[in-house]
């Protein structure tokens, strides 16, 4: 056989996966992510809105700090998405897909505002936040409990399982907002006259008690994976069941104590969102940040530090995607676009953080 | 030399402050959709003529689309007085708690909750609710409604003998209404609508789908094909989609007797020979009065309504498939409400369990339904008066919530 069908075949471009990456290296990549995301992001501006590139993203930096409302509003939806981030965390490092946030969420946010409503004016203050509390940690416990039993008990799947059980919790939301609602097109805000079961402001902020909470969870999450037997023992299901098994792992109670946790943490992030953001409920009141704290987690490789770094960043183009629209008078499609392709090559330098790609060489120095 | 100067600085000083007072005002309007949606669009282009008219700038109005009606419409609305914006308008009903609690911390700008009802009894000088009384539209379009009803009649298009499933029991030929939520003002819409075929077909009777939801093209379309696979001729609507309408195109094309009238957009461009007309509210009017008040220093009324009187409410284009003489007749109609002489809820038009309602009261307190507690209280009033009853006059948001005998409604 000659060598030259062989060089035929060789392709032009093959990937390779990296041995190791530098850390160098790896801010290099993003480095040069974002910048061809900003390339790419100025010839969509220019050639299709008509608009300045540079004054457009200077607009996308005044979403979140151009005031200091602003950068409170954006730590304030940073909380919402990174607290479910950081519940999604424990599942996930098991390798339990958990899909269900988004219901955890709001079933713990519903046990909060029935408990806002049948016992706002009944329990005095402090009861009636401890109330609060248990109904939503219990509520969201529960979401991650059933389907984590049956994947211990019968193996079912836990992406579907857990998908499926969001549209349950958003029909008892959307019913129960039916019926709460009365005669009125919509539920305004819970107990708006005595403002029961609101929270105090803390730094002059509502929810104030969010951001604090946000960051004692970051910490203490990062140190149960990392420091704590049981932490140990979710990765060791994650590597390899049997493994685990073998070490003497009781698999199904990690699970279901592990989804346990999950569950009550988004149940936790339901009540501090009903009770120091919305004091109200709809089947909005997650708002797709089950779904998205699911990139933020995986993106960051179940680390919560780094998960706040993404958190941050998705918040900050949602925040100047709306302020551009605003701006220049867009149709938020293409503000969503713009800042859709920053993400695109943020979540694409991944790739080249784990791969790397090898041009075919000319035939001489092959020889 | 200097006096030149300090004349020059002077003159510049009055122009100045000429101008100020067109551009003092800085308006921030808070939208629940966008452009691609009836509703907003026409708020959008009320506002847009009115500043035009009233020589307001562009640069001096900030808009804010898809708002849903939770926090974040309180966010920009806040966001909005952080930009200068001295009046910020909010055009669902939805944003008015969290339009309040804005109004609330900041008394010094004005806040308009579109459609919203607790403004005078909230005790809030600076925040203003308007409804147009489209109720009154919503009759004439009944009336362009039977006006085809009792054409199909008489031709013999539509008989007992061709679409049985259209008459029920006792002859009454049905028609039908795709509602968002059973409330007050969808009550009253429906209602007028159902008068306004009534005024022209004494035998009609009206069933009522509920969506739960102010735009839902799905939704919307499966309730208009539900309501015309029972036999309905006509459908009327209080939601904000192309659904019913491009439902009622489909099956009027596969051969049923059925039509449509829309709520404020044109439908025709989605059904073409289906739709009949709709009612639709010319907020321009409204805004118009808003803007000049703002700039003259005037005080705005905290609940402003207005309708034909005002030319704040219209029908449609009428479609080709209309009958004939319906727009002489529309004419009439209109004048009548006009000038007063047509009263829309006229107690002698109407019966409710097969009595005539005498009397009415209305409990104007804003209620949380969830606690059963009072947000604000407000007085009960007698609507009835001079054998009608006067559906937004003691407050612009719609009270009537009378079920009145030939409507069914499902839920």
């Amino acid at each position: 056989m000659s060598d030259k069908p062989h060089a035929l075949h060789e392709p032009l471009i093959r990937v390779v996966r990296r041995s190791e990456c530098s850390a160098k290296l790896k801010v290099a990549v993003r480095l040069a992510a974002i910048v061809l995301a900003l390339v790419v992001d100025a010839l969509f501006i220019y050639f299709v809105t008509g608009l300045n590139p540079l004054a457009v993203y200077t607009t996308m930096f005044r979403g979140t700090f151009s005031t200091a409302m602003r950068f409170s509003w954006a730590m304030r939806d940073l909380a919402s998405l990174l607290l479910i981030g950081v519940a999604l965390a424990p599942a996930f490092k098991m390798r339990f897909w958990n899909t269900g946030a988004e219901g955890q969420v709001l079933m713990g946010a519903l046990a909060t505002a029935a408990v806002m409503i049948y016992g706002g004016s009944a329990l005095p203050a402090p009861l009636l936040y401890a109330a609060m509390l248990a109904a939503a940690l219990f509520a969201g416990a529960l979401w991650g409990f059933i389907p984590a039993w049956f994947k211990a008990r019968f193996s079912t799947n836990e992406t579907l399982f857990t998908l499926m059980m969001n549209y349950v919790a958003i029909q008892l939301v959307a019913c129960c907002v039916n019926i709460w609602r009365g005669q009125a097109s919509g539920l305004g805000k819970l107990n708006s006259r005595t403002k029961a079961g609101w929270f105090p402001k803390v730094f002059d902020m509502r929810f104030g008690i969010n951001l604090i909470v946000v960051v004692l969870l970051v910490v203490l999450v990062y140190c149960y994976l990392r420091y704590s037997k049981q932490g140990y023992e979710i990765s060791v299901v994650g590597e390899s069941e049997n493994t685990a098994r073998y070490a003497g792992i009781n698999v199904g109670r990690v699970i279901i104590r592990t989804m346990i946790l999950s569950g009550a943490l988004c149940g936790l992030t339901g009540f501090l969102i009903v009770g120091g953001r919305d004091q109200t409920i709809s089947t909005g009141t997650a708002g797709g940040n089950g779904f998205t704290a699911i990139i933020v987690a995986w993106l960051a490789k179940f680390n919560t530090f780094t998960m706040a770094l993404i958190s941050f960043l998705l918040i900050f183009l949602e925040k100047g995607a709306a302020e551009i629209a605003s701006a220049y008078n867009l149709n938020d499609f293409a503000s969503d676009i713009i800042a859709g392709i920053i993400l695109f090559f943020i979540l694409g330098s991944e790739f080249f953080v784990n791969y790397r790609p090898i041009f075919r060489k000319s035939h001489k120095e092959v020889r | 030399m200097k006096k030149w100067i300090a004349l020059l600085l002077a003159a510049m000083l009055c122009v100045m402050a000429c101008a100020a007072l067109a551009d003092d005002l800085k308006v921030g309007v808070i939208l629940v959709g966008d452009e691609t949606e009836g509703y907003t669009l026409a708020h959008m282009n009320g506002i847009k003529a009115a500043a035009a008219q009233v020589g307001l700038d562009e640069s001096q109005i900030v808009w804010k689309y898809k708002i849903p009606e939770d926090q974040t419409c309180s966010d920009n609305a806040y966001d909005l007085v952080g930009q200068g914006c001295n009046l910020i308008i909010s055009n669902s009903y939805g944003h008015q708690t969290f339009m309040r609690d804005v109004a609330e911390e900041i008394p010094e700008v004005t806040f308009v909750a579109m459609t919203g009802d607790f403004a005078a009894i909230s005790g809030l000088d600076n925040l203003k609710n308007a409804f147009t009384k489209i109720y009154e539209a919503r009759y004439v379009s009944g009336v362009v409604a039977g006006m085809k009803v009792a054409e199909l009649l008489e031709t013999g298009e539509l008989s007992p003998e061709k679409q049985p499933t259209s008459f029920d029991a006792d002859g009454n030929v049905k028609i039908g209404y795709v509602g968002a939520y059973d409330y007050a003002e969808v009550v009253s819409g429906y209602t007028a609508f159902f008068l306004g075929v009534r005024s022209i077909v004494p035998n009609v009777v009206m069933e009522v789908n509920y969506t739960n939801s102010w735009f839902d093209i799905d939704k919307e379309a499966a309730a208009a094909e539900a309501l015309i696979s029972k036999g309905c001729v006509i459908i009327g609507q209080h939601a904000d989609s192309t659904g019913a309408p491009a439902a009622t195109q489909k099956l009027l094309d596969a051969g049923n007797v059925c039509y449509s009238v829309g709520y404020n957009i044109d439908m025709l461009p989605t059904a073409p020979t289906a739709a009949l007309t709709s009612p639709t509210n010319e907020w321009q009017v409204f805004y118009a009065e808003l803007f000049t008040a703002m700039m003259n220093g005037e005080e705005i009324p905290a609940d402003w309504a207005k309708g034909y009187d005002a030319g704040a409410v219209a029908i449609t284009e009428l479609g080709s498939s209309c009958a004939a003489g319906t727009a002489e007749k529309v004419a009439e109609v209109e004048a009548a409400i006009h000038d007063g002489t047509l009263k829309v809820f006229d107690t002698a038009t109407f019966t409710v369990d097969g009595q005539t309602v005498t009397s009415a009261p209305c409990d104007m307190t804003f209620m949380d339904w969830a606690t059963m507690t009072a947000i604000y209280e407000g007085e009960t009033v007698e609507a009835i008066a001079d054998g009608a009853f006067n559906e937004s006059v003691f407050r612009s948001a719609p009270y009537f919530a009378l079920r009145i005998d030939g409507i069914t409604e499902i839920k």
